[in-house]
């Protein structure tokens, strides 16, 4: 899924600062599923902000919305009959949503309630971790299943390199090497060998380096 | 493809290279770089110039080359993945070569996160293995990763470091026979405190037969205190202090650690030297370059060979 | 036993503190309350196992909530106790009467218009 974390109330407050009518946009996709920006969430920062205003004396009008998915226009286009009726809206879907809301209502100012910060896994209820940058050339086949571009902090293809200590990295002692656990995983699965094979430069070109990606699947199009 | 590099000529020799370090200055003096050369004059074959190590900026590492060489030293540039793409890779290998350096280390290099500018963003286009090839492709088959012709290949000798001291240790002598595979021809280690885990590396590089394609140079950093042995032992990532070397400098007046220091640095290169595919000692003395013709001296390493 | 406490301590009744949400707890305050307090079965005691558990953490998340909000993160507290300390119960409520009449009025309250 896709991870986000909340903005700070104080960044939020100052964004909104200008405006007395805002409506609040949640997801049910990635951000209900990591706790935040789904129905729980909206309700959440929507008291949080009543609460703000009201202790200052200044009224804000805050109408709650968790759509289905931000990033489908079908979904999107279900406030349309009330957009007009708030003066900005504030998004806490991924930055795929945010900017698909924006895309799709340009007169109105969109703002962002999250930082969006990686794909991820559940490790455990409220624990979530980093898995896959989508750089677009997968070599999991030649890394035991684990990502050194993702969970390297220096995205080696051919690591460890020298500061890797007791399985952690040297960035962080509670930051498993990622280079140690590829090496974990090739000997469980008797594929030391791959191990000895250098790995190429990558190509970046299907990365975000090669510019904004898009995909077409030209039998599924109207 | 036979380069001016000393340290090559001195390893074909079969004798003993003597390699050590200079890091380059927190600003534009070149006075800073010539002093600290001045210390090392007449005692190392060559010099490692670092690249802003520990993600500190600091005068960049070519040009302070350069101002060794023009001292008569043989430089060695250090070269990190961390700062540069492949396009700046390659043009400071042409660059280098250019202006006369015949010897580059190719290192992944520190993490941001521990320099003076940790808000910046990484590169590491390559790493440490894939830039060794690089040069090595554009030395030997006068190309450019690109595909393209390069006129006026760099002649460079290609370097790398390990550290026999990192995890998982199973895997140190295999990485080093990546290395040997993309074209390294020396290596320089982390510094060696933990006799017995190197003998065992070396063990290891041995039955792979590595120390015969790659000339290995083992590196020793002097304590100049307890509490030096102490921040290497708990701060420094990569490092390995084993106890009874903090004993023995806590076991000295504060005064005498310092000598205390040298003596260990020095019984290290002794050892070092006996044991079997070991072709040189590389000496950091880290801001303490004037006592590192004391130790070459006490380890018998002086003086160096004459090269025509 | 007929034990008495301060009037102004209204009662919500649940089956666990473990169904009390945070937005509950933030709903209250929107409301007007000066001050929200759960009073929960001792540690260990909890019917459904870890209810009272699961409602100390959110009580301290709402701390942060409202610390963020500016309101104090005073004004929320969890106490525990048996059904069978109805002395506890009344000491609570004076006590935590106390605790928020010397915070002061919730700023959040709707503040009349001139």
């Amino acid at each position: 899924m896709i991870v986000a974390n909340r903005k700070t109330l104080e960044e939020i407050l100052t964004m909104l600062k200008p405006y007395k009518k805002i409506l609040l946009l949640g997801c049910n996709e990635c951000v209900t599923v990591c706790a935040t920006g789904g129905e729980r969430e909206v309700g959440v920062l929507a008291s949080e902000i009543k609460l703000s205003r009201a202790k200052e004396g200044q009224e804000i009008e805050v109408r709650e919305q968790t759509l289905e998915r931000q990033c489908d226009h079908e979904y999107i286009d279900q406030v349309r009959p009330f957009v007009g009726d708030y003066e900005a809206i504030l998004s806490i879907a991924c930055g795929a949503g945010i900017q698909y809301v924006a895309e799709k209502y340009r007169n109105k100012v969109v703002l962002p309630g999250v930082n969006t910060t990686f794909l991820g896994v559940t490790l455990e209820q409220g624990v979530w971790s980093e898995r896959c940058q989508g750089c677009g050339e997968c070599v999991l086949h030649l890394t035991g299943g684990v990502c050194p571009i993702a969970r390297c902090a220096k995205s080696l293809l051919n690591g460890p390199c020298g500061g890797s200590s007791n399985g952690k990295c040297e960035v962080d002692k509670e930051l498993e090497c990622a280079w140690q656990l590829i090496v974990d995983r090739l000997k469980e699965l008797n594929q030391m060998d791959k191990y000895e094979e250098i790995i190429p430069i990558k190509d970046w070109t299907t990365s975000r380096d090669g510019g904004p990606r898009k995909r077409i699947r030209e039998d599924l199009r109207l | 493809m036979k380069t001016k590099s000393n340290i090559e000529r001195i390893l074909e020799s079969g004798q003993l290279v003597v390699t050590s370090e200079c890091g380059p200055p927190r600003g534009a003096d070149a006075e800073v770089i010539k002093k600290k050369g001045k210390l090392l004059q007449g005692v190392v074959d060559a010099v490692n110039v670092t690249d802003n190590q520990t993600s500190v900026v600091r005068m960049s590492s070519l040009s302070a080359c350069l101002i060794l060489k023009e001292m008569g030293f043989d430089p060695i540039l250090q070269m990190v993945c961390r700062d540069r793409n492949r396009i700046a890779i390659q043009s400071d290998i042409l660059g280098a070569a250019a202006l006369g350096i015949n010897n580059i280390l190719c290192l992944t290099g520190d993490h941001q996160k521990f320099g003076d500018h940790p808000k910046a963003k990484n590169v590491f286009d390559m790493d440490s293995i894939q830039m060794i090839h690089t040069v090595k492709t554009m030395r030997d088959e006068g190309k450019f990763l690109g595909g393209e012709e390069i006129k006026g290949k760099p002649i460079l000798f290609i370097g790398a470091a390990e550290n026999p001291f990192a995890d998982p240790f199973e895997i140190r002598a295999a990485r080093l026979g990546k290395k040997a595979k993309a074209g390294v021809q020396f290596l320089q280690t982390q510094c060696i405190y933990n006799m017995a885990r190197f003998e065992k590396w070396m063990e290891m590089v041995r039955d792979r037969g590595l120390h015969e394609r790659v000339g290995i140079l083992a590196g020793v950093t002097p304590f100049k205190s307890v509490g030096m042995a102490r921040y290497m032992k708990n701060s420094v990532p990569g490092m390995d202090v084993p106890d009874e070397m903090i004993e023995r400098l806590k076991g000295v007046a504060k005064e005498k650690q310092s000598e205390e220091g040298i003596r260990i640095c020095v019984e290290t290169i002794q050892k070092l030297k006996q044991i079997p595919g070991v072709r040189g000692i590389h000496i950091m003395a880290i801001e303490w370059e004037e006592k590192v013709r004391e130790i070459a001296e006490a380890a018998g390493l002086l003086p160096r060979p004459e090269l025509a | 036993m007929r034990l008495s406490y301060p009037t102004n301590v209204k009662i919500v009744k649940v089956p666990c503190t473990g169904r009390v949400d945070i937005l509950l707890i933030l709903k209250a305050f929107e409301s007007g309350v000066d001050g929200v307090y759960l009073a929960g079965c001792l540690e260990g005691e909890c019917h459904f196992l870890r209810g009272n558990l699961r409602a100390k953490k959110r009580v301290q998340y709402v701390k942060t909530l409202l610390d963020e909000v500016g309101l104090g993160a005073g004004r929320v507290e969890i106490y525990n106790m048996s059904s069978a300390q109805g002395q506890r119960f009344s000491e609570v409520a004076r006590e935590m009467t106390e605790k928020i009449r010397a915070l002061g009025p919730s700023p959040a309250k709707k503040k009349v218009r001139a």
